[in-house]
């Protein structure tokens, strides 16, 4: 193709399907990873099916000159290696007129929205030519294609096999540069005309990270010190990264027995003075729910961390959802204030999860922290995140005359907890109704003073500017929270390119709900799209609950696995009559 | 100060806090209360020292009428709560006080990852064959046909054996004793405390007010014939051949305790982010 024909775009997509095992995602990561050494930030999102092998799976990448939070509404090309189960998630992956499709004539016929959708289909053998390489596999064909289509030098994937094959052995890394090598010179003869524009400088050192890595940074970075695992998609990761780095921070994990077990090994631990955390999904936290009400109850900071997939019930464990908004406010029995956030970004989790702790030992409350499957899972290609002061410092009690007062009604409710060790401080801590010294009683007056006292001390706490993402102008305002944020940010950008004006309003503290804030952030606006990844609406249901909304609302909202993409919300904007 | 002179130092008083008990006059729970405090007398332990968990139920309410500081937390979780506790904590003496229902039914999972996790720490059943709390139902360990509202007539199902459960799964400590007894409950808890990892103490405590017919364990309870052995296999044969009456230790191992290191940091958290960077 002609040089002279290339467009120059400020990002690029490119998916890679296979059915499981075929690698797609291998060579999604190389080039995720290859790209970020050049330069570029990326974002990398899975698709898979429930199996373990032999499913259906997909790398979604995207590669940008700058910031990038969602993936996009089209696919510029599409390489599937096969199609045997494809047909599965099709509609997960949007192709469009323009989309370039490379496909193996051995590996089925492509899935009929990929025709429906006017694509370009062209063919290449990629498992053949794998064959005529020893050891050779088609998915290192795809990445060859991949590279040369997007604008990647042969040489930079190259550089990283050597460090990612090291172990593998010298036959490994040969077999594979002779299939990048093969797939990218095939790759000439196609005709591709977008072409990813220099990377603008970096102007931090760059991190490739997922958000549960992320996530579990920001809790060490907090100060967490002890964390109970039980395993479950797809929040998993976030325990696998602490098992070996926690150790390092001089804390330690245990694997508990069922999710029951983990948060009330969390509840012990921090009872004892040490930050603790667990990390679940929806099924985790329901069960989890009486715990953490005992956790209000008896004023124990804890931190839960809930990546959230399709529900109800085991629901779609691969695949994200926003849909446990409502039993991470409203979930436990009587009347339980606690803390909710949600990160909005892959490099979010790292803030938002240090915050969380912070929080949570600052006012001895647990905190729930909804991130979600796409942010959890998917890999990116950032800058750095900024570093953060929001280390966990609980008010102790250590010098003590007298009877100790446990739960003594202080000004700002927050009374300082002795520990076990500390003599004098000697108490029980409880999920019975407590008089101040922490001993169980049925009466009026101590219950209306506790349940106050819990209240007051999330609500007069000055949470600050991290409260809320608020952005740009105009009198409508996109009102949406987690993971949809990057996606709401990037449809105002192409809105205001066409002359549209809308305001970005994203909670990132979702309880104790901020009316005062909240009414400030809606000054003046007209009209509020509400935005979410929720069958039920909940979020919507939440805002209608708490907060004072103008007249003129409307809804975007879907459960998953189908994203929500930008041109939807571009297409509500711009096209509200 | 030696911890010779701590011990002269220390009466079963010092433990007991000033909270009046609401258990029903009679119940064998009191007993067990003077024998924590015998115990931790005899330990000599500083008081605050001392955690005692425990889940729901009458036994539960245990940890506030001591002197330690106690969690009384949800129904059934108390040995997970504890695990918590202990591996963070390791210098605490950790001892978890629960009953036949939150222990051995709505807490039974846990009891089976407690013994094979092996964490140094005591666990106390007190065992009245009934759930007292909520007024007399029928719990894992009561007879088959033991007429309640809840089970007219008798579940007629086989109850529960504790102390197998505990050997099979792992437990390094494991006694019986009877709560009208409470010198020699007091001396078993000692010895549970001291031996390393996981011990367990099933303690026969009566509840007069929904199992009368428990008045007569007195006369039944007996003290085991032979000493202590640290061969699971002949523990096996003598806990499942006794007549549920046999009062004593009747399993010490030898397992390593679990006890992860915790505390010193050995790199700067700073080194932890090198997984990410390009």
């Amino acid at each position: 193709m002609d040089e002279r024909d290339l467009e120059e775009r400020d990002s690029v997509s490119v998916a890679i399907v296979g059915s499981g095992g075929a690698g797609a995602l291998t060579a999604g990561n190389f080039l995720l990873e290859a790209a970020s050494a050049a330069g570029w930030q990326g974002l990398l999102s899975r698709t898979v099916g429930p199996q373990i092998r032999g499913g259906e799976a997909a790398a979604l990448v995207r590669l940008a000159t700058g910031r990038i939070e969602c993936l996009p509404d089209h696919f510029d090309l599409l390489i599937g290696i096969d199609w045997l189960n494809a047909h599965r998630f099709g509609a997960e992956i949007g192709v469009g007129p323009n989309s370039l499709v490379i496909s193996d004539p051995r590996g089925g016929e492509p899935p009929p929205a990929i025709a429906a959708a006017g694509a370009r289909v062209v063919e290449l053998p990629m498992k053949e030519m794998a064959k005529a390489i020893p050891n050779g596999r088609p998915n290192m064909i795809a990445l060859g294609v991949a590279a040369r289509l997007l604008g990647l030098g042969v040489d930079v994937v190259s550089a990283l096999l050597e460090k990612r094959l090291a172990d593998k052995g010298q036959a490994a890394i040969d077999a594979s540069r002779a299939g990048i090598n093969a797939g990218h010179e095939a790759a000439a003869r196609f005709d591709f005309a977008p072409r990813l524009a220099a990377p603008r400088p970096a102007g931090t050192r760059r991190w490739l990270v997922s958000g549960n890595e992320a996530t579990a940074l920001g809790a060490v970075r907090g100060g967490v010190r002890f964390a109970a695992a039980y395993p479950i998609t797809p929040a998993t990761e976030i325990l696998e990264w602490l098992a070996p780095n926690l150790p390092k921070a001089g804390g330690v994990l245990l694997q508990a027995e069922d999710e029951l077990a983990a948060i009330n090994m969390i509840i012990g631990a921090s009872f004892g003075g040490t930050p603790a955390l667990t990390a679940t999904s929806g099924p985790g936290l329901s069960l989890m729910i009486e715990a953490l009400g005992l956790a209000t109850a008896a004023e124990i900071p804890v931190v839960v961390i809930d990546v959230m997939r399709g529900g109800p019930s085991t629901g779609i464990p691969t695949k994200s959802e926003q849909a446990d908004l409502n039993i991470a406010v409203y979930g436990c029995h009587g009347d339980a204030p606690h803390l909710v956030v949600a990160p909005q970004s892959i490099g979010d989790c790292l803030f938002t999860t240090q915050w969380a702790t912070y929080l949570a030992e600052a006012l001895q409350s647990p905190a729930i922290v909804l991130s979600d499957q796409f942010i959890g899972q998917a890999r990116a290609a950032i800058e750095r995140p900024a570093d953060v002061a929001f280390i966990g410092q609980r008010a102790r009690a250590t010098d003590i005359a007298g009877a100790y007062k446990r739960y003594a009604i202080a000004v700002n409710g927050i009374s300082p907890m002795a520990i076990p060790g500390t003599r004098g401080g000697q108490y029980t801590a409880d999920g019975l109704t407590h008089t101040e010294r922490g001993i169980p009683t049925s009466g009026e007056r101590d219950h209306n003073a506790q349940l106050d006292k819990r209240r007051d001390k999330l609500a007069q706490f000055n949470f600050g500017a991290h409260w809320a993402t608020i952005e740009g102008a105009g009198d409508l305002a996109v009102v949406t929270w987690g993971s949809l944020t990057g996606t709401a940010r990037e449809a105002i950008g192409r809105a205001a390119e066409d002359g549209v004006a809308a305001s970005l309003v994203a909670p990132r503290l979702l309880s104790p709900v901020q009316p005062e804030r909240f009414a400030a952030a809606l000054a003046g606006k007209q009209r509020v799209l509400v935005v979410e990844q929720s069958h039920g609406a909940q979020f919507h249901h939440y805002l209608r609950a708490h907060y004072e909304l103008p007249s003129d609302v409307r809804v975007l909202n879907r459960a998953g696995p189908l994203p929500i993409r930008a041109s939807e919300i571009h297409r509500a904007i711009t096209q509200w009559r | 100060m030696s911890s010779v002179d701590m011990r002269l130092a220390c009466k079963p008083a010092d433990y007991k806090s000033d909270i009046k008990p609401i258990w029903c006059p009679g119940c064998g729970d009191y007993h067990v209360l003077m024998s924590f405090t015998r115990a931790f007398a005899e330990l000599g332990l500083p008081s605050e020292d001392i955690v005692v968990v425990s889940g729901i139920g009458c036994s539960s309410r245990i940890p506030a009428y001591t002197n330690c500081y106690g969690f009384h937390g949800v129904h059934g979780r108390s040995l997970a709560l504890a695990a918590g506790l202990k591996v963070t904590r390791p210098e605490l003496t950790v001892v978890v006080a629960s009953g036949d229902g939150d222990g051995y039914s709505i807490g039974g999972n846990h009891f089976l990852h407690a013994c094979r996790r092996n964490i140094d720490m005591t666990y106390v059943v007190m065992d009245n064959h009934i759930y007292g709390m909520t007024k007399g139902q029928p719990s894992p360990t009561t007879e088959p046909e033991f007429d309640t509202a809840l089970s007219p007539g008798g579940t007629g199902l086989r109850p529960f054996h504790p102390l197998v459960i505990a050997l099979a799964s792992g437990a390094n400590f494991i006694a019986r004793c009877f709560s009208g007894e409470p010198n020699e409950t007091a001396a078993v808890l000692v010895e549970a405390i001291r031996h390393p990892g996981f011990s367990f103490v099933e303690i026969l405590s009566p509840c007069v007010t929904f199992r009368p017919d428990e008045k007569e364990w007195k006369s039944l309870v007996h003290t085991a014939p032979v000493a202590a052995t640290n061969d699971p296999a002949k523990a096996a044969r003598r806990i499942m051949t006794d007549d549920g009456f046999n009062i004593g230790i009747l399993y010490r191992g030898d397992r390593r305790p679990y006890r992860p290191a915790i505390g010193a940091a050995s790199v700067d958290l700073s080194e932890l982010e090198k997984d990410f960077e390009l």
